[in-house]
């Protein structure tokens, strides 16, 4: 049987429960054991970005440590946290430390949710139904640094009822960014006001993001916006069997 | 490091000021770029291949500098030209100024150049009496307007074509329409008449190539050809960063500059200047210097992470797709360069103490090193640069507030002492508790608020842990 380890990523365990719960029956679904590692806490991103190199490392060791008694793939519902692990938890000890070694033992099995279902499982089909008009927001750190392109809208493609509606600028970043959205708030605003726009002019119903930082951001812009529009995690619009949100 | 004392960048200050016309202006201009860019590097199927050489070229020169300096003003010497080293602004400035009275001039012609704007150039030709005129249009139209350029390429980006033709019509004392060939045409007609009287030609260059000491300039307009031939004088500054090898590089150079700029296969003018000109009769003026600027650049060589910010061949791509400069403008950056490049050239060039804000200008989105025709890998240096300032390294002692400082300690330890995380996991619901309201959290207490202050913030529900504990023990349902 198919083993993996679920990465719930801190914002995910802070403020996305049923996402969670969704992404657990979603694998089980499919078959995979999952195992939850209870110590993880944050991969040390929002440290990591911010400069504070020698405080990331701590972070890093605690994950490392977690996700080290079990050696099944590691799996994560956003392309931010995950590359954090993937590409620069080797960068931050010198080669030939253990640490380095772990790191790189980890960074090799760590995936995330998309990118697991569609390349690694080779499914592309969850048996999702969803009658609703969808748009799509592509993450940065999901486009560009784990560089996946296509794995969403390849299971967006095979739900059920679903209508795909393009996005103008969908790969314009929405102004999260993390610490960004507090050191600079106006500018974060601004960015955030652009996206929920075109989002609007969609004529989408729902919004759907692989990234929860991207969801908590553009959720809130639309609420503020006083739209009735969806913002959901791809997670929980592939757990839809019935179309209700 | 700069000899100037530069005035602290205060970039959230800006930031929660920036008046609204600027993002309209600076987006639907940028707009147009970022799709002539697309459309040009889809006609080229071999366009990331070119990129790679580009940078690769670009990287191999910038590590041999002084083998291609050296040749390069070899070069310019044997074909009768002068060369001048400068190693702060100050230096640059007074080798201009020096050529300029020697040569009694009155009024200089200047054709579009950062490396000028970086050693503010013109004002220093002002005290000294010397009327320096702009005449690229952008450039004519901030220099009336008293202002810096807010784009590398398009120096009058932010403004709209009502807000020229009002500054025109202000500042020329006519009644100037919002058109933009009649405002073109207003000030062709004033700067044709400098071009003549003028005793001296400033300008810029995009490359210097090295093998035969040629100055390649690279302008839309036609105003650069005549500010260096018209005048029996031309004094280039250009940034030692500006050579390249030979040119067979400078083809790669130029398929690469233009495309990614403005959307153009290649600019209107390329103009290769080697030297004076040789006799009477031909082209170029009867003089030529040419003054060869470090200004910081050789310090930020030795960085091997920050360095590769001196391999831009300022084309702007990177400010045309950024987020954040499209809705600050450029003013926000402080200095003479904006955008992404501006926000890791002027934290190395200026140091820590005046730029610290810049490297954080970014959501490290990383749209600027995907369209980047050299590859700077630019959220990498970002991220070396915010190092810099929350920890220092060789170059600099960390500049971030003792107090951010002493936060990310306790969240490193929170993080990493997972006891604590799970503590407050379970504790942070029912504090926040208080803060909700119609099932989002409107406005939350400091650091969060400045979060609220944009949209609210989704209550946190942080009940996984629970359920997941409860399934493992009386199984799934």
């Amino acid at each position: 049987m198919t083993q993996a380890q679920l990465f719930i990523t801190c914002l995910g365990d802070q403020f996305y429960t049923s996402t969670l719960q969704n992404m657990t029956r979603l694998l089980e679904c499919l078959g995979v054991d999952l195992v939850f590692p209870p110590e993880q806490t944050c991969c040390g991103q929002p440290l990591f970005n911010n400069g504070f190199e020698d405080q990331t490392r701590a972070v890093t060791l605690n994950f490392m440590r977690a996700f080290a008694k079990s050696d099944a793939p590691i799996v994560g519902p956003s392309g931010s946290c995950v590359s954090m692990v993937k590409h620069h938890y080797p960068e931050l000890f010198p080669a030939g430390t253990p640490e380095h070694s772990l790191a790189t033992d980890i960074a090799a099995r760590t995936f995330e949710f998309t990118e697991y279902i569609v390349n690694v499982l080779k499914i592309t089909d969850l048996g999702a139904v969803y009658p609703h008009k969808v748009t799509y927001h592509a993450s940065c750190h999901y486009l560009r640094e784990m560089g996946l392109k296509t794995e969403a809208k390849t299971l967006l493609n095979a739900v059920k009822e679903l209508e795909f509606v393009p996005l103008n600028e969908e790969e314009t970043c929405c102004g999260f960014g993390g610490a960004f959205t507090v050191t600079y708030p106006e500018v974060s605003r601004a960015m955030m006001d652009n996206k929920v726009k075109r989002i609007i002019a969609s004529g989408a119903d729902t919004v759907v993001t692989c990234e929860p930082g991207c969801l908590m951001n553009i959720a809130g812009g639309l609420y503020k916006a006083g739209s009735n529009i969806h913002a959901m995690h791809i997670i929980d619009l592939l757990a839809s069997k019935e179309g209700v949100a | 490091m700069s000899d100037d004392t530069h005035t602290y960048i205060g970039f959230e200050e800006y930031s929660e000021h920036v008046p609204p016309s600027i993002p309209s202006a600076v987006q639907q201009a940028t707009s147009r770029f970022v799709d002539g860019r697309a459309a040009r590097v889809a006609e080229l199927p071999q366009w990331e291949e070119l990129r790679q050489i580009g940078s690769d070229i670009r990287l191999h020169t910038i590590e041999n500098m002084d083998v291609y300096l050296t040749r390069f003003e070899t070069a310019v010497q044997a074909a009768g030209g002068i060369a001048h080293w400068a190693s702060t602004a100050e230096d640059a400035r007074q080798i201009v100024l020096q050529i300029a009275k020697e040569h009694n001039v009155k009024l200089a012609v200047k054709s579009k150049s950062m490396a000028t704007e970086e050693i503010g150039l013109n004002h220093a030709l002002e005290a000294a009496g010397i009327e320096a005129l702009e005449t690229d249009l952008g450039e004519y139209i901030i220099q009336l307007a008293g202002t810096g350029p807010s784009h590398i390429i398009v120096p009058a980006v932010h403004l709209k074509k009502e807000e020229i033709a009002a500054l025109f019509s202000k500042k020329l004392h006519i009644d100037a329409p919002a058109d933009p060939i009649e405002l073109a045409r207003i000030a062709r007609e004033i700067l044709r008449e400098k071009f003549l009287a003028a005793g001296m030609g400033i300008s810029g260059a995009n490359f210097l190539v090295a093998e035969t000491g040629t100055l390649v300039i690279v302008t839309n307009e036609g105003n650069g050809r005549m500010c260096t031939t018209m005048p029996e004088l031309h004094v280039a500054v250009v940034g030692i960063d500006k050579v390249i090898p030979d040119w067979e590089s400078l083809t790669v150079f130029l398929k690469l500059l233009a495309r990614s700029a403005t959307g153009q296969k290649l600019s209107t003018y390329t103009q290769f200047i080697t030297g004076p000109r040789q006799a009477e009769g031909e082209f170029g003026p009867k003089e030529f210097h040419i003054v060869l600027l470090d200004n910081g650049r050789s310090k930020i060589l030795k960085d091997p992470i920050g360095r590769d910010v001196l391999k831009c061949i300022r084309c702007g791509a990177c400010a045309n797709v950024c987020p954040v400069y499209k809705n600050v403008g450029g003013f926000a950056y402080g200095s003479f360069i904006s955008g992404p490049i501006g926000a890791i050239l002027s934290p190395q060039m200026l140091g820590m103490p005046t730029a610290r804000e810049l490297p954080y200008a970014s959501t490290l989105c990383g749209a600027c090193a995907d369209v980047c025709p050299v590859k700077i890998p630019i959220p990498t240096i970002l991220r070396h640069l915010r190092r810099r300032v929350a920890q220092g390294d060789d170059f600099a002692t960390p500049t971030m507030p003792a107090l951010i400082h002493a936060t990310a300690g306790l969240v490193s330890l929170a993080l990493a002492q997972n006891w604590i995380y799970r503590l407050g996991t379970r504790l942070l619901p029912f504090f926040m508790r208080i803060f909700k309201r119609d099932g989002w959290i409107p406005s939350a207490p400091y650091p969060l608020s400045r979060w609220t202050k944009a949209r609210p913030l989704p209550p946190f529900t942080a009940s996984f842990r629970q359920w997941w504990n409860v399934r493992s023990t009386k199984g799934k349902e």
